[in-house]
């Protein structure tokens, strides 16, 4: 069981919980039963999410693994300029 | 087989080197094709025609005279832009700031564009196009935007993470943090609370926004334009116009600076959209004056930080408000200011609220480690005057607080192994920090933090057969990226670096491939390079293992060359990649690598620079005496390349520091839409920018490689302030420190003395 | 309008053309004659980018007009090189990576060579100072003023031997 950190306005969409848990393996996976646990966070994932796992910010790669018991934190997804 | 993103310490014999770049000839002799350097036969010039209204209804565009000038063959208003976007409020913000769509939101924002047969009759058109507009109130000052009874700017627009369902200028406000600082506060034997501004600058690319266009009745098109990403690009406008992606071919020509600036679409829709209608090729170039009005440049920023530390010089306690505005349309810059704010430092109470506010100026787009500097100007200014209070040295106490592997980051996570650390470490002992300081001359340094991203890159390798190598990339190369790519790409095939050449293809030719933005262009570019050719090496070995008639498996390859292992393959000689190469086509065809792949994962960047200001106390002035910049580039393939980056960066911040500002009227119009008055540093602004290259290897790339185009932007501004501070001994809290700020603080604090001596 | 008739030499070669009254030497040169190294960064002589010489006297083209040079020379980064030769400040440019993106260069190199055709032997001051009227975005300078002490220096080395 993974607790996913939830920063800023992601909380709004999770009505307010600032974590909330999740079991998942992957990225995609984690997405997916986000949605299923709180279907408003669509709407901010379809906006643009990054994933930290360890502190290492993922934006794109949902293939990635998640190891057990890693950190996660969900952002928003940061441009660079 | 999944390629491997994680560091495997090697020794290299090519990377590390500094050759010359493969496109270097064609920059010195003009050769280079910039984005206003092509015509197509038979083109017609574009020309936009803005409005000269910060905030304004369009009641009536009336083209009629102009579409009766001889040499007129299209003009467009967005009528001719329907909205495409399917609900999509981001695209269709960014079709509504190419075009107007019933209302002008600042000044510049365009409402028709004209193709015609040469500039002079596009410029006449532009003059017959009748526009009625109802002026409306406006408003350009962040702070303002912000009260109950400020002119709305978008009244779609409720306030996200806010408590009202009441229209607002205020898109969205952003908590970041974690503990309790009232309770941190409270433990604190010294608090500084200060406020601080910035003001708006550009990114100033010295090349201008610049395409041709040519869109074909059956849907097809092509465009050439000067770009950060053409198959971002590619895709944005293909869905804002109705167009297929795979027939719409877009070619990124040279570019003449970005730094964030050229990642969004500015006239190329619209250009596009003139093309289609006049069924000809259409050239539009911005002009400078647009460029400063009508692309994307910063938030200005009104900041409020709080920290509190122990006498032995702890923070207990750090929180920031910070209000950002995001131009016109919704962004979410405030936001990012938020999560930079204290991402150097160790903290166990921390808060920091970002405000995205809209205003009536143009839509901000990202600048260079974007809302970043501004946030670090008000902290670092803050840490300085909480070190000079407690009796501590600034660098010692920074490196006292400073973040490390195992901390929680301001913004959330929890690092890896960074380099916060030991770039204040080298700043300390630094021989810049021994130099002498005279009259009027004060030294400040300061650290900086950002992000560095990964993002689909897609690369191919292709051999020819005389041995010589293509490899095409599709990251834009901005600053002398190619030569890094085909360092790599040597050292991985063992040949030499001038056996390869790199080129940037176009968007028919490779798959999709994110913008070069974000620090990302080697370190992204650089890992498909390695898996590409790691592909080739392992095609090369087959290929060797064919000629020979053996198992692959007893095929070595290393130093440019196959050999087959084993006592019983003693007598086969090596065969070189040239020997494979050529004999290529009777032994499977040509020999390419190929890597699509998503680099992520890619990590944090710091930066410490340490700089001398001299202030003129009766003009204001200021010069820059020396200046260092300390950064981790993980592992710098080219260091030329990664010195450039750093000096670059510094130089930005520097200009934004000291003099860059966007002057608004009170009529909302930009007064300074030029290089004279928004002025940029000029080669006898600077002094010879020192650099070192620290190298604590990235764990996710195979050769550690970390970002390092934006993070020196970071440090300046608050460098600057602190040393300009100490010249003068009053602490500068809005920036730019031209000479006009920095005379009026020395006067008001003369004053202030005089009335306490006085009294 | 009717157009002026202009004959010239442009890097070593005679040239002619017509053109309207109020075009610039800078839209004359990039868009009639194709020689697109000069480059448009302002359009109001503030960025340097379109530096050439007219009659060695170093101008920002987009500030000349086209009718201006008449019977004149007019040198541009197009004619630096000698053939397949380059000019020393286009190979200490390269060697010194004293360029990223590039656009800023030709005007540099302009500007370069009209302080080295006075001043053979300038201080790092003097070199910043002559080349303040060129803008560059992404170097901060300091590997621009390297690379033209080096090309002063070669071509005083080169000088001293003839």
């Amino acid at each position: 069981m993974l607790e996913v950190q939830l920063s800023g306005s992601l909380r709004d969409a999770a009505g307010g919980a600032a974590s909330i848990h999740i079991n998942a393996a992957t990225i995609r996976e984690l997405f997916r039963k986000i949605v299923e646990q709180h279907p408003r966070m669509q709407a901010s994932l379809d906006e643009g999410v990054a994933v930290s796992i360890n502190g290492e910010i993922y934006r794109d790669d949902w293939a990635q693994m998640i190891p057990e018991g890693a950190e996660i934190f969900l952002l928003p997804r940061i441009p660079g300029g | 087989m999944t390629p491997d993103p994680k560091y495997t310490k090697q020794k290299f014999k090519l990377v590390g080197t500094r050759p010359l770049r493969p496109d270097g000839l064609d920059k010195v002799t003009g050769r280079a094709r910039y984005g206003a350097d092509i015509s197509a036969p038979g083109q017609l010039v574009g020309a936009i025609l803005r409005s000269p209204h910060a905030h304004a209804k369009i009641i009536k565009i009336d083209t009629s005279k102009a579409e009766k000038l001889k040499g007129v063959k299209a003009i467009i208003t967005s009528a001719d832009l329907p909205d495409l976007t399917n609900g999509d409020r981001g695209m269709l913000d960014i079709l509504e700031n190419c075009m107007a769509r019933g209302r002008a939101l600042y000044d510049g924002h365009a409402v028709a564009a004209v193709a015609a047969i040469d500039a002079a009759t596009a410029k006449k058109a532009l003059q017959l196009i009748k526009v009625q507009y109802k002026k409306l109130p406006h408003v350009t000052d962040v702070d303002e935007a912000m009260a109950d009874d400020a002119p709305l700017v978008q009244p779609h627009v409720r306030t996200r993470g806010g408590d009202s369902d009441k229209p607002s200028n205020i898109v969205s406000i952003s908590t970041f943090g974690h503990g309790d600082v009232e309770a941190g506060f409270a433990k604190a034997d010294v608090i500084i609370e200060k406020s601080f501004k910035t003001e708006q600058t550009h990114q100033g690319y010295i090349e201008p926004h610049a395409c041709l266009a040519s869109v074909g009745p059956d849907g097809q098109g092509e465009l050439w334009v000067t770009t950060q990403g053409h198959f971002v690009f590619r895709n944005t406008c293909a869905a804002l116009l109705g167009m297929e992606i795979a027939k719409l071919k877009v070619t990124s020509s040279e570019i003449g600076g970005g730094f964030g600036g050229k990642t969004h679409v500015w006239i190329e829709p619209v250009a596009l959209a003139l093309s289609r209608k006049a069924n000809r090729p259409v050239k539009l170039v911005m002009s400078r004056e647009d460029v400063f009005r009508a692309s994307g440049p910063t938030s200005s920023t009104s900041v409020d930080v709080k920290i509190g530390a122990k006498k032995n010089g702890k923070i207990t306690a750090a929180k920031a408000t910070l209000r950002y505005h995001d131009g016109a349309f919704p962004g979410i810059w405030g936001m990012l200011g938020a999560m930079t704010s204290f991402a150097c430092y160790n903290l166990e109470n921390v808060q920091s609220i970002g405000y995205d506010v809209l205003v009536n100026r143009p839509k901000v787009a990202a600048y260079r480690a974007p809302s970043a500097p501004m946030a670090a100007f008000g902290i670092e200014s803050v840490v300085d005057m909480l070190a000079a209070e407690i009796g501590m040295d600034a660098v010692d106490f920074r490196i006292k607080n400073a973040a490390k592997k195992g901390t929680r980051a301001s913004y959330g996570p929890t690092y890896g192994p960074i380099g916060i650390g030991p770039t204040l470490e080298a700043v300390k002992n630094h021989p810049h920090m021994r130099a002498k300081l005279g009259k009027n001359q004060g030294r400040g340094m300061a650290c900086g933090f950002w992000f560095n991203f990964g993002g689909q890159t897609c690369t191919d390798l292709n051999i020819g057969v005389d041995g010589t190598v293509n490899l095409a990339v599709g990251t834009v190369d901005v600053g002398g990226a190619r030569a890094s790519l085909s360092l790599i790409a040597a050292e991985e095939l063992g040949i030499p670096y001038e056996q390869v050449k790199c080129n940037v293809a176009d968007t028919t030719s490779l798959g999709h491939n994110d913008m070069t933005e974000g620090s990302r262009g080697t370190f992204s570019s650089g890992m498909a390079t390695i898996f590409a050719a790691r592909n080739a090496v392992e095609e090369l070995k087959v290929r060797a293992a064919r000629t020979w008639e053996i198992d692959v498996k007893h095929v070595e390859w290393a130093d440019g060359q196959a050999t087959a292992k084993g006592v019983m393959h003693s007598n086969l000689s090596p065969l070189t990649l040239t020997d494979l190469a050529k004999a290529s086509p009777n032994t499977g065809g040509p020999i390419a690598g190929h890597s699509e792949s998503v680099a992520d994962g890619a990590g944090v960047s710091f930066a410490s620079h340490i700089c001398d200001i001299e202030v003129d106390p009766e003009t204001g002035a200021t010069k820059v005496l020396r200046y260092t910049v300390v950064q981790d580039a993980g592992m710098a393939i080219h260091p030329d390349y990664v010195e450039g980056q750093f000096q670059g960066a510094a130089a930005q911040g520097i200009g934004w520091a000291l003099n860059e500002e966007y002057v608004y009227g009170a009529d909302g119009r930009l007064q300074n839409p030029g290089f004279l008055d928004y002025r940029i540093p000029v080669c006898s602004d600077l002094p010879f920018i020192d650099t070192e290259i620290l190298e604590i290897p990235n764990p996710n790339h195979p050769y550690g490689i970390r970002g390092v185009g934006e993070t020196s932007i970071v440090p300046p501004l608050a460098a600057i302030g602190n040393a300009v501070s100490n010249a003068i001994g009053v602490r500068m809290d809005h920036v730019p420190m031209s000479p006009p700020r920095i005379l009026k603080a020395i006067k008001e604090a003369a004053a202030a003395e005089q009335e306490v001596s006085a009294g | 309008m009717a157009g002026v008739h202009v004959s010239t030499t442009i890097n070593g070669d005679a040239v002619e053309f017509v053109c309207p009254g109020n075009e610039t030497l800078l839209d004359v040169l990039r868009d009639r004659i194709g020689l697109t190294g000069s480059k448009e960064g302002c359009g109001t002589g503030d960025c340097g980018a379109c530096s050439v010489t007219v009659d060695g006297q170093l101008v920002c083209s987009c500030l000349v007009l086209g009718a201006e040079v008449e019977g004149r020379k007019v040198e541009t980064v197009e004619g630096l090189a000698d053939g397949d030769k380059l000019h020393p400040l286009q190979s200490k440019f390269i060697e010194h990576a004293a360029l990223q993106c590039g656009v800023c260069t030709p005007g540099f190199l302009i500007a370069a060579k009209a302080l080295l055709d006075y001043n053979p032997k300038p201080s790092e001051e003097e070199i910043r100072y002559a080349l303040a009227g060129n803008l560059c975005r992404c170097t901060g300078y300091d590997k621009i003023v390297r690379a033209v002490d080096a090309a002063a220096k070669e071509m005083s080395r080169v000088a001293k031997r003839k």
